[in-house]
């Protein structure tokens, strides 16, 4: 499984396909539905092993070089920080090497969502925490704007 | 809210700006930061109050910024967003802007596993990208994170900090770009001791058409020894310091490695204000504050204009006051 990060290109047509799956069915995907449950297992699983996923509920693998950036341990979404060492490991964790460097490389090859690494992304909303990224894209919860933000 | 800031002032009449680091004292008396500020404020166009650098506790960033307004200095308040959510962030935003703060670095902040309590919960609710937007609207649509209105919004001159020399290093400039979107008006760099990096960072910032949108100070600072130097490069996080710096200060004697230490800083200020989109020098040294002081004489940066007539009385007024309740 973990074979898959390195076959960026792969993993974005995996989650095009997806999208386009579930998107005829987004009249049963509400959060805190029966659905929900379903896919926070099969979530919890496949997205567990493939990516070390925190379940944060609000997904930017697509957006990050198809690299989870919440295992960071700072859960930086924008970027790395400043505090990668010279030889590319993490400032608190220095045995792994940080995860925005793959995610960087990664995005390059990536075809469709490639730039998206360059957008600026809001801060986590705690709430969507242990529910199902799906769902929340679906929805249409995920990803919002704080409200103050609006220009 | 209408005075602007200094820096911002001396950074759009083009002149080459000069900030230094305060480090904030382990100490209740306002006489510690006092005393480290008055060496500072003649040599400089603001002074950096660090918000619990290296994840090591010290005065608050917000607390060295109440003492340094009230005295007529211009601090440059650092946030970081390690220790404090966003409700308690925008609170300290509102604050510091009543108190006379009128430039604010936005910063991520180190680990706190890098600190002296790596037991504590780190928080990192926002980043330094949307620690700045959020700022951003707080100033310019009067607005908190929430949508909630501000009864009168705060005027911040904003920075946001770099890191050229550490990898990735191609994705580097797109951060910086992605903090200008969120709304950075200047930019402090790492230490850099290492100008060819500097230069090819600052390449690619100008190819994305970034020099004309943010002014950046390029983050510089004395070695006190080779020994000092090994020790910076293996624990402080992000400081990247070439073997060729290290074999420089082995080459003198171990009594003269300081005064090498501080004529490399020199020569390096001189050699980064020639690149152009470097817009001026952020100096920093642990605890060395006569030694920021010495390297900016040298390094031809003075006379700074000063805070004129007005700025020193209130200094001395302030100050004599807080000797006197001690």
């Amino acid at each position: 499984m973990l074979r898959l990060h390195g076959h960026p290109r792969l993993l974005e047509s995996a989650y095009r396909c997806s999208r386009r799956m579930f998107l005829p069915f987004r009249r049963w995907m509400i959060p805190g539905s029966m659905v929900e449950r379903v896919f926070v297992v099969l979530e919890r699983t496949l997205k567990g092993v493939a990516f070390d996923c925190r379940m944060c509920g609000e997904c930017v693998l697509h957006r990050a070089g198809m690299t989870c950036p919440m295992s960071c341990p700072k859960e930086m979404r924008n970027g790395p920080c400043g505090g990668v060492a010279p030889d590319g490991s993490c400032e608190v964790a220095s045995e792994t090497e940080c995860v925005w460097l793959r995610a960087w490389e990664r995005s390059r090859e990536m075809r469709f969502h490639g730039n998206a690494i360059l957008h600026v992304l809001p801060p986590l909303n705690h709430r969507l925490q242990d529910g199902s990224a799906w769902i929340n894209e679906i929805s249409g919860v995920a990803g919002q704007e704080p409200a103050g933000w609006a220009e | 809210m209408t005075a602007t800031s200094r820096l911002e002032r001396v950074l759009n009449s083009g002149r080459f700006a000069v900030t230094a680091e305060l480090n904030p004292p382990d100490s209740a008396d306002p006489e510690s930061v006092y005393e480290r500020a008055i060496v500072l404020a003649e040599v400089c166009d603001g002074i950096n109050a660090t918000d619990a650098s290296g994840a090591h506790v010290h005065m608050s960033s917000v607390g060295v910024c109440a003492l340094l307004t009230r005295a007529g200095y211009e601090p440059v308040m650092q946030v970081s967003c390690r220790d404090r959510n966003r409700i308690a962030v925008q609170g300290d935003l509102l604050g510091a802007a009543a108190m006379g703060v009128r430039n604010v670095l936005c910063l991520t902040g180190d680990g706190v596993e890098t600190g002296d309590h790596p037991d504590a919960k780190p928080v990192f609710d926002l980043d330094s990208v949307t620690l700045l937007k959020t700022a951003r609207s707080m100033c310019e649509q009067s607005r908190f994170m929430s949508g909630r209105e501000l009864d009168v919004p705060p005027r911040f001159f904003l920075g946001a900090a770099a890191n050229p020399f550490v990898p990735p290093l191609e994705f580097r400039p797109h951060r910086l770009a992605k903090k200008v979107r969120a709304g950075a008006d200047f930019i402090q760099t790492q230490f850099c001791f290492d100008v060819p990096l500097l230069q090819q960072f600052m390449q690619a910032v100008r190819d994305l058409g970034l020099a004309e949108k943010v002014f950046i100070l390029a983050g510089v600072g004395p070695i006190r020894s080779a020994r000092a130097g090994e020790w910076m490069r293996t624990n402080v996080p992000g400081v990247h310091i070439p073997d060729a710096v290290i074999a420089r200060l082995n080459g003198v004697p171990t009594d003269r490695q300081a005064a090498e230490g501080k004529r490399l800083c020199v020569e390096i200020i001189q050699q980064v204000r020639e690149i152009p989109g470097v817009s001026g020098v952020h100096v920093m040294a642990y605890r060395q504050e006569e030694t920021v002081a010495e390297i900016i004489h040298e390094a031809g940066l003075l006379p700074r204009a000063g805070r004129g007539r007005r700025g020193r009385e209130q200094t001395r007024r302030v100050v004599a006051t807080s000797f006197h309740t001690r």
